[in-house]
């Protein structure tokens, strides 16, 4: 007969308890509120799908998801070819590279909100160095009301704050390539292109991978920056997802719709990781 | 396809090497002619793949130079030198397909694609590569991955030599034998230089018509492997070629010979009269387990020894006997009767070697 020892399950509690408290219930709570409406302490009404139909029908939101799609795409679409690019000018031994290694650094340890504070600074058309030089040069520049500016300013800060990031990726993926691999590209007298794109890129894969979620997920979830830097503005040029669901849930105290959005927006995220994911890994089970 | 020539070659990896130690490779004046099946062999750390490598031009030798040809390369990249190179681990291009890895030298030397579908067909129906042409090259096992590290080096049948270092290391047994004969018809068929390095002795044979034995950053012996085996001409030959090595003992001078303890072998005059001229160096006499003469009884012109120890390998028997305090190893045939506890022997005298500081001294070399 088969001894059934069942205690081994109470050593599985801790974690368990662990990921209760830190996902699920406050998951459940959105849930929660996300089927309600809820007035005070006692009155509230079940409402089902119908925060879902008014957040999936509001064309404010329309406007800050494609905003944010945008916005995604234009970081990832500068900031890892420049990531790979520095990463491969780096010097690879010597004090020069610690040197390097370390200033590629700093921007990463920066808070948030100093970052902002930073850049609305730099920017400044009266006090700031990059404001003020750029319209002594007979640039206009007023990154406070003008959408164009504005929108550069934004990403011009979150490149200047996570390209480092890719670059130390690729650095560690770019050493962890075996000699050997570029004296057989020499005899057989490859290109410094075809070894970047045979050699170099493939093996840079997996960091690359990494790079690309953390990027994604973490530009599409901004808000500290440009609600520094901009506070949304001009108008809503700059009002990214998470801002406008700030102004929802706190501004208006929607809960109901807002919790709605937050899983919505959490659904996103969750796709669009699975389909970079996907793609990414899918090439190694072709044959 | 060339002559390559190494002239008064040697390398340090250190910047400012201090004496000999310093030297991975030790100056050093060679030649592999066109269209020879050489192999390069010798123990790790011996400075093989460092001269394969200033050989393809991947490492810039500290010292003398490399000539294609009688003409000096030093300066030239190995992607101008027009060499192939194997490497002891595979190395393919993940994302292309075999057939793409196998053109991939030929479309960088800008070859006709009609020209470069022929070559690529040529090489694969040699290495049997055929059904897994259109496979991508990150699928393959090992050893199919090694043979297209090789195929690349074999496709391009116009360079100037194809160096390999330990190419087999990674490759099942079988199939080591079967790709080693596959090297080979390739060498015959497109009489192209060869230089393959191997701590294998077996392998170098096999493969080379003539082996250059490299022993702490120098060739030691360049020769076919009957002369490697009968006039080794350093210790060091006598010891890594055969199984077992050669039996070494040393010995110092006396009247009309040599001798250890009581020993007394009796050499010719004229190798008498050599080592007269080279007071002070150490002297070792060698010879192999295969050509010590075992008598079956006592007799006037034997030495007399006691078995120590005996080893049947199946076809042929391994004594370890000492003689005067010297451990030897004899080798027997089959059929030969084995000697208990007493052997009478003797060393013939043209098997018997004399060496003087390690290097094989001839009877009538002229003093340098």
């Amino acid at each position: 007969m088969k001894v059934q020892n069942n205690k081994a399950w109470w050593l599985v509690l801790p974690v368990f308890l662990l990921v209760a408290f830190s996902a699920i219930v406050p998951m459940m709570t959105v849930v929660n509120y996300s089927v309600q409406d809820i007035f005070d302490h006692s009155t509230r009404y079940f409402v089902g799908v119908d925060w879902y139909k008014q957040v999936l029908l509001d064309t404010r939101l329309h406007d800050s998801l494609l905003r944010q799609f945008i916005y995604s795409a234009c970081v990832l679409l500068i900031e890892i070819p420049l990531g790979i690019g520095i990463a491969l000018c780096m010097p690879t031994k010597g004090r020069w590279s610690s040197l390097v290694l370390i200033v590629l650094a700093i921007p990463l340890l920066i808070p948030w909100n100093v970052v902002g504070t930073i850049w609305q600074i730099f920017g400044r058309a009266d006090i700031g160095l990059m404001g003020w030089s750029l319209n002594e040069l007979g640039i206009a520049y007023n990154y406070a009301s003008n959408t164009r500016d504005a929108w550069v300013t934004v990403l011009i800060m979150d490149v200047w704050h996570w390209t480092s990031l890719v670059a130390l990726l690729c650095y560690s993926g770019l050493r962890a390539i075996p000699d050997v691999y570029y004296q057989a590209a020499r005899i057989d007298r490859a290109s410094a292109w075809a070894v970047f794109r045979h050699i170099q890129l493939p093996k840079l894969k997996s960091v690359l991978l990494i790079a690309v979620m953390l990027r994604f997920m973490d530009s599409f979830m901004i808000y500290t920056e440009p609600f520094v830097l901009t506070g949304g503005g001009p108008g809503n040029a700059t009002t990214f997802l998470s801002q406008t669901l700030t102004q929802m849930a706190i501004g208006q105290f929607d809960l109901g719709p807002a919790a709605a959005f937050s899983l919505v927006y959490f659904l996103i995220i969750l796709l669009v990781s699975w389909l970079f994911y996907t793609a990414m890994t899918h090439a190694d089970k072709t044959r | 396809m060339a002559e390559i020539r190494l002239h008064n070659l040697a390398h340090s990896y250190s910047r400012a090497p201090n004496g000999a130690a310093d030297y991975a490779i030790r100056e050093m004046n060679h030649v592999w002619a066109q269209g020879g099946a050489y192999a390069l062999l010798g123990p790790s750390g011996c400075g093989k793949s460092t001269l394969l490598n200033i050989i393809s031009g991947l490492l810039s030798p500290s010292h003398g130079e490399v000539q294609f040809d009688g003409k000096v390369v030093n300066q030239l990249h190995p992607e101008q030198r027009n060499i192939a190179q194997v490497f002891q681990f595979p190395v393919v291009y993940d994302t292309m397909t075999v057939f793409d890895n196998l053109a991939f030298p030929l479309r960088n030397q800008g070859m006709a694609e009609a020209k470069i579908l022929a070559k690529v067909h040529e090489i694969a129906e040699v290495l049997e590569l055929h059904p897994l042409l259109h496979k991508k090259a990150r699928n393959l096992t090992a050893d199919e991955k090694q043979k297209v590290s090789m195929g690349r080096g074999l496709v391009r049948d116009d360079v100037s030599a194809i160096l390999f270092d330990e190419p087999l290391t990674v490759i099942d047994p079988h199939l080591k034998w079967k790709l080693r004969r596959k090297l080979k018809q390739i060498h015959e068929q497109f009489n192209i230089t060869m230089v393959y390095v191997t701590h294998d002795q077996l392998e170098a044979s096999t493969f080379a018509d003539k082996i250059a034995v490299m022993y702490g950053g120098q060739i030691v012996q360049f020769g076919t492997p009957r002369e490697l085996f009968e006039r080794p001409s350093h210790t060091f030959v006598g010891y890594f070629i055969g199984s077992p090595g050669m039996n070494l003992i040393e010995v110092t001078a006396c009247d009309g010979g040599v001798r250890f303890a009581d020993t007394v072998l009796p050499l010719s005059p004229a190798l008498n009269r050599r080592i007269a001229e080279l007071p002070g160096k150490s002297l070792k006499v060698g010879i192999r387990p295969e050509f010590v003469h075992v008598w079956d009884g006592p007799n006037e012109d034997a030495l007399c020894g006691e078995v120590v120890h005996l080893e049947d390998l199946g076809t042929y028997k391994i004594l370890t006997l000492k003689l005067d305090g010297q451990l030897l190893k004899v080798r027997l045939q089959e059929d030969q009767p084995v000697p208990q506890q007493q052997v009478y022997l003797s060393f013939p005298a043209q098997w018997l070697m004399l060496y003087a500081d390690d290097y094989l001294l001839e009877s009538a070399e002229v003093l340098p």
